[in-house]
């Protein structure tokens, strides 16, 4: 067991310094100019999003690229993307948990703020490409005056039931989770503001081993549910796409392939934002090489699994015999986005692949750039789901190019910059490391001698 | 080091939480219950109209049926709104001076039309004929209530969707005869239940395909 542990915590830790080299970057040190520059960056993406919310909502989704062939755009792929970015947070702290993964304690605290942001941005998607916004609600069942439920056999019924179920429980695990690091913050705050706050968060935690007790019970009985909450919420998504008739879409294989990409892309992100983090806090100390090149190992065996997907999709293309369907295919690889998905095979299949070098799983500057490119990649993968199959359905007279529009791409860019606010922010105010999981790595370590 | 916290701050925090659900609770039933009211609905309230003109007295006292100025009412999904003139087939002859019908003169005067107030407005999404209703056995006051008896009409059905399908998803027990659908005052008789069903075969009412959604939503 000890060789597992191996790497993951600094040679002369202590409860004490481990503590301070989370805690300190939160309370006792100024952030430089690069924080201060990527905060401003980020503050003014947000407005951007703002500015152009505000303009969707005086003009109508008429300012998307969409049109009446081409119903979703911009705004499904990005909501299918950024729920995917979402799923890995969870995942990885329940799913590691479990499976009582070591390399976990480092990471997941940051990847289930990840998580939390990524959901909620994700969860504006749906909405804003409504035509009439303020009805949204509508998706709940409650009683009302229409006496009418929701159409229980849309697919997006179902999705608003996975994402609010998926978001609320993210919120309460990440939660309980952070209770003690309050506690601790509480103790270390310097100020009487910053005691009252911190103090009221951790709800009273005085850490006596009744308390332990029961939050280990709590938490592990969460993890324990969170996995398949993870694995049905990107399920349903793929649902979306499944239970219509189109050509490329009507596949079973969809819900697990969606889920495999979810994660592929959210563990592509957790690299390239503790890459960021380990340089920003100075945590190189906690956020070791070990943890890289674990989660480049799930990388590539998910990049592995969507490349089978993929292959499996065209085989059944062929192998179905229909059509639309085959056309649709033919279209996929040699019409007039055939360079945007040769790409996303590239991104998604291929390059990932250097990651069977031992090397380059070491590497911090491949590791990221393998990540950005599958982000780049599964991004491609959503929007071609959609153009493809709605460019080019049963009907030949429908079909139409796809074009974007200025507003598409700005309210993508403030979606990423918004993201990034969200996480600076939280960087400054929470531990973005459990602490006191990585303190119990270190009496694990102690106790094995 | 002092504490932070007095000793009642476990307390306050206990009742946070039950003040917490409790406001959720009264939330979410506020906003259940609020579009059920009547400052949503306009249901039972009185609209200022240009001429007080009683359809207590017209209709109940004098006996004047509905059609005599709702003219449409049979043939056209809007059931009408009389023109000065309709008021003038008797008023040019009977209370010429009255103070009360003032409006009325000077509106045949300039030719200008009186602007009556719409009581039942129905939002620009739904399609409503009243054609199709009264020439299918659905009688005025099943929609509009007593108006034989309402000397400022109000809108007495709530008019939500939820109103519109209690009939629509079992439209048997509202039924009439032809004969009575411009009765004011008709009351299901007590063998409605058998009744229901053969109206609905005499006007040949297919009720399966009453609640699609493009029935009303076009």
């Amino acid at each position: 067991m000890s060789g597992a542990k191996e790497g993951l915590l600094p040679e002369g830790a202590s409860y004490g310094n481990l503590v301070g080299t989370v805690a300190d970057p939160l309370m006792r040190r100024r952030m430089g100019r690069w924080y201060w520059g990527g905060l401003a960056l980020a503050l003014l993406m947000s407005l951007v999003l703002a500015g152009s919310l505000a303009w969707l909502f005086i003009e109508g989704i008429g300012i998307f690229g969409n049109n009446t062939t081409i119903v979703w755009g911009f705004p499904i792929a990005n909501y299918v993307w950024w729920v995917g970015i979402g799923n890995a947070g969870t995942l990885i702290s329940s799913m590691l948990l479990l499976t009582r993964q070591p390399w976990r304690a480092a990471i997941n605290r940051f990847a289930e703020a990840m998580t939390l942001f990524a959901v909620s941005i994700a969860g504006i998607f749906p909405i804003i490409h409504l035509g009439r916004p303020y009805l949204s609600y509508w998706l709940a069942p409650y009683p009302n005056t229409m006496q009418l439920w929701p159409q229980w056999r849309s697919a997006l019924v179902w999705d608003f039931a996975a994402i609010v179920t998926y978001l609320l429980f993210s919120v309460m695990f990440f939660y309980i989770g952070l209770i003690p690091d309050l506690a601790t913050l509480r103790d270390r705050a310097q100020s009487r503001t910053g005691r009252v706050l911190y103090g009221i968060f951790a709800l009273g935690w005085r850490g006596s081993a009744r308390h332990w007790a029961r939050h280990d019970a709590v938490y592990r009985a969460m993890a324990a549910m969170a996995v398949p909450l993870v694995v049905s919420v990107h399920s349903v998504v793929g649902l979306d796409f499944a239970a219509g008739l189109m050509p490329g879409w009507q596949e079973t294989i969809f819900p697990p392939y969606f889920v495999v990409g979810a994660l592929f892309s959210g563990f592509a992100m957790v690299v390239v934002l503790a890459a960021l983090m380990r340089w920003g806090f100075g945590l190189q100390s906690l956020l070791t090489m070990r943890h890289f090149e674990a989660m480049a190992k799930i990388i590539l065996a998910a990049s592995v699994i969507m490349g089978i997907s993929y292959a499996t999709e065209w085989l059944m293309s062929w192998y179905g015999g229909e059509r639309a369907e085959r056309s649709f295919l033919h279209h996929q690889l040699a019409g007039s986005d055939a360079l945007l998905y040769w790409s996303m095979i590239a991104f998604n299949v291929a390059v990932p692949q250097v990651l069977w070098l031992p090397a380059a799983r070491r590497s911090l500057p491949v590791l990221i750039g393998v990540s950005l490119l599958i982000n780049v990649g599964m991004w491609l993968e959503r929007i071609l789901i959609i153009w493809d199959t709605l460019s080019h359905g049963y009907l030949p007279s429908m079909w139409r190019p796809w074009h974007t529009s200025l507003w598409d791409w700005t309210i993508l860019a403030g979606s990423l910059g918004f993201y990034a606010l969200l996480f600076l922010v939280f960087a400054r105010v929470l531990p973005v490391v459990s602490m006191h999981d990585m303190g119990k790595l270190l009496h694990e370590r102690e106790d094995a001698g | 080091m002092a504490q932070i916290f007095p000793a009642y701050a476990n307390t306050v925090a206990r009742a946070a939480i039950l003040g917490a659900a409790a406001l959720g609770c009264l939330g979410l039933g506020l906003l259940i219950a609020l579009p059920a009211t009547s400052h949503v609905t306009r249901q039972d309230i009185i609209v200022e109209q240009p001429v007080q003109f009683s359809h207590e007295h017209h209709v109940g006292g004098l006996g004047i049926d509905c059609r005599y100025c709702h003219t449409s009412v049979e043939q056209s999904r809007f059931a009408g709104i009389p023109p000065t003139h309709t008021c003038m087939t008797c008023h040019s002859q009977l209370w010429t001076n009255a103070e009360i019908l003032a409006p009325v003169r000077r509106s045949l005067a300039e030719g200008v039309p009186l602007r009556w107030q719409r009581v039942h407005v129905l939002p620009d999404y739904v399609y409503f004929d009243h054609s199709v209703h009264v020439t299918n056995g659905v009688g005025c006051s099943s929609c509009h209530g007593a108006i034989n008896r309402m000397p400022q009409v109000r809108q007495v059905a709530p008019l939500t969707m939820g109103w519109c399908l209690s009939c629509h998803r079992d439209p048997a027990p509202n039924l009439r005869p032809e004969s009575e659908i411009f009765n004011m005052d008709w009351k299901p008789p007590s063998d409605q239940a058998e009744r229901g069903p053969k109206l609905l075969e005499h006007y040949g009412i297919r009720s399966a395909h009453l609640t699609d959604c493009s029935r009303c939503h076009r």
